[in-house]
């Protein structure tokens, strides 16, 4: 039995719902670490942590499909909780970054907002994340229909992309790691783009 | 040897009240060293003279100064330098001090400490990133130095240049950044009493990872003017190149003072999140010159700050 049939194997048997307490304990652990030893910039390390556990599972996501063309792998069972768990992951990095960082400092967040391209890159990708997340349960998909829904999904390719370049653009020069991430974001992305054309 | 001795030009510009300042500070400076016996800058504990110019703020743990550092030569995360910097030879040092002066030369680093007056300064820092600390430096003016190399009547700015040595700094081997980094400040901001050549913090040598053995120190500028591991001071007669605005002139300009009016083009430079505040603390709003109006914002009259950024 080669590799991919026995994951296969495997994934048949093993439930999806597991995933959203693996998937969250990340998080928890990043953020108890954060109040046992603050260190000299917790929010800091806390907004970035978060940040990049949600372009981390966004790509994840997007590496479902690949996987099963190009290696055999059936893990769309798993997709919906890693969609789900990565918009977890962008609310709660918005979250610290408006509670946190800036205590509803509403002046300063409006300008942030308005003027500053790598927030209002931030916050487009959030704003298209959320009729995915919203339409992410049988539900909706049933109502919408999956040629629509499918639609509605291709957003997740826009909001990796913006979710990299995001991080590409709060440094301050152009640094290996947010590059490998926007790199890998456009091949997964650029993936799709033959069938999509089709 | 006595304090060098020499007719300032450009230098002479310093404002009358600080020097008298100055000079009741020196007078507070000597009986101190004298009670606390000869200052060795070698030994663990530098026993530098306190200093008026000092800010009565709670300075930034040890660690937390010693382990957030941004210091490319080491790798561009904040804690690289602290992991890295180890690897730097600091001894022997010399510095390179040439150009517009009467007295060009190749010092050892020890030569230069023989002449001058160790202080302690308790400085408010903050980094173009938007975050702050307080850091209690020890050093001595760098206008002393410049005194003792005798700038030349055409001399307008100084210019600074960090050491290139990629096999201890392993950051240098980044083709991407412009190595050696460089500086450079107007011969009168160089020459005003804050502005400080730290050998030190916390009573003790500096730590690699923030820039021993000899870095600049300007607390009204964003951290980055404060250039590390110095080996060469020229004087020019031109605005000497700088390294980040070299890299995004938009971004960082030559003068880079502090300003909460004058944004960075990627965000706001109206408040700061000050370093070792918790989890829970609110970021603060930053002051213009970095709270040292009082003493620097002559230098800039009938400048437009908005365009010399």
């Amino acid at each position: 039995m080669s590799v991919s049939q026995s994951v296969n194997a495997a994934a048949r048997k093993l439930p999806a719902w597991p995933l959203y307490p693996i998937l969250l304990f990340p998080g928890f652990w990043l953020f108890w670490t954060v109040l046992q030893n603050p260190g000299p910039n917790p929010v800091e390390a806390l907004e970035h942590g978060l940040g990049e556990y949600a372009l981390k599972l966004l790509v994840l996501g997007l590496l479902v499909t690949p996987l099963r063309d190009l290696g055999g792998l059936n893990l769309i069972k798993y997709r919906r909780a890693i969609g789900l768990m990565a918009f977890f992951y962008v609310c709660a990095h918005l979250l610290v970054y408006l509670v946190l960082d800036n205590q509803f400092w509403w002046d300063a967040l409006i300008k942030d907002i308005t003027k500053r391209p790598y927030i209002i890159v931030g916050v487009l990708a959030f704003l298209i994340l959320i009729p995915l997340a919203v339409t992410s349960n049988n539900l909706s998909i049933r109502k919408l229909g999956p040629k629509r829904w499918r639609q509605i999904h291709y957003g997740a390719y826009l909001a990796v992309i913006l979710g990299a370049a995001h991080f590409v653009m709060l440094k301050k020069t152009w640094q290996t790691e947010p590059l490998v991430y926007l790199a890998i974001a456009v091949i997964l992305v650029a993936y799709r783009i033959p069938k999509l054309i089709r | 040897m006595g304090r060098f001795k020499t007719a300032l030009k450009y230098s002479d510009i310093t404002p009358k009240a600080d020097f008298l300042n100055r000079r009741q500070l020196m007078t507070g400076a000597a009986g101190m060293t004298l009670a606390g016996g000869l200052v060795t800058p070698a030994a663990a504990a530098l026993n530098a003279a306190k200093s008026e110019w000092s800010t009565t703020e709670e300075p930034t743990s040890y660690e937390d100064v010693t382990s957030y550092n941004n210091f490319y030569e080491f790798g561009t995360g904040k804690g690289d330098p602290a992991q890295y910097a180890h690897a730097l030879t600091t001894d022997p040092w010399s510095v390179e001090i040439g150009g517009l002066v009467n007295n060009p030369g190749n010092y050892a680093l020890e030569d230069i400490l023989k002449d001058m007056t160790l202080e302690e300064r308790i400085y408010r820092f903050r980094c173009v990133e938007a975050w702050s600390m307080v850091v209690p430096w020890v050093g001595f003016q760098l206008s002393d130095l410049i005194a003792k190399a005798d700038p030349q009547g055409n001399a307008k700015y100084v210019a600074f240049e960090t050491l290139m040595r990629p096999e201890e700094m392993h950051g240098q081997k980044n083709g991407s950044f412009p190595w050696p980094y460089v500086e450079g400040l107007r011969l009168d901001e160089a020459m005003h009493p804050l502005t400080l050549m730290a050998t030190g913090l916390y009573d003790e040598p500096l730590p690699n990872q923030n820039g021993a053995p000899l870095r600049l120190v300007v607390p009204w500028k964003y951290g980055f003017k404060s250039i590390k591991s110095i080996v060469k001071i020229t004087l020019t007669e031109k605005e000497p190149p700088a390294t980040w605005n070299l890299i995004n002139a938009r971004e960082y300009g030559f003068y880079s003072n502090v300003n909460p009016n004058v944004s960075h083009p990627r965000w706001s430079q109206a408040s700061h999140r000050v370093i070792g505040s918790g989890l829970f603390a609110s970021k603060e709003p930053t002051e213009m010159f970095n709270g040292y109006g009082d003493a620097v914002a002559s230098l800039y009259d009938g400048m437009d700050l908005s365009k010399f950024y």
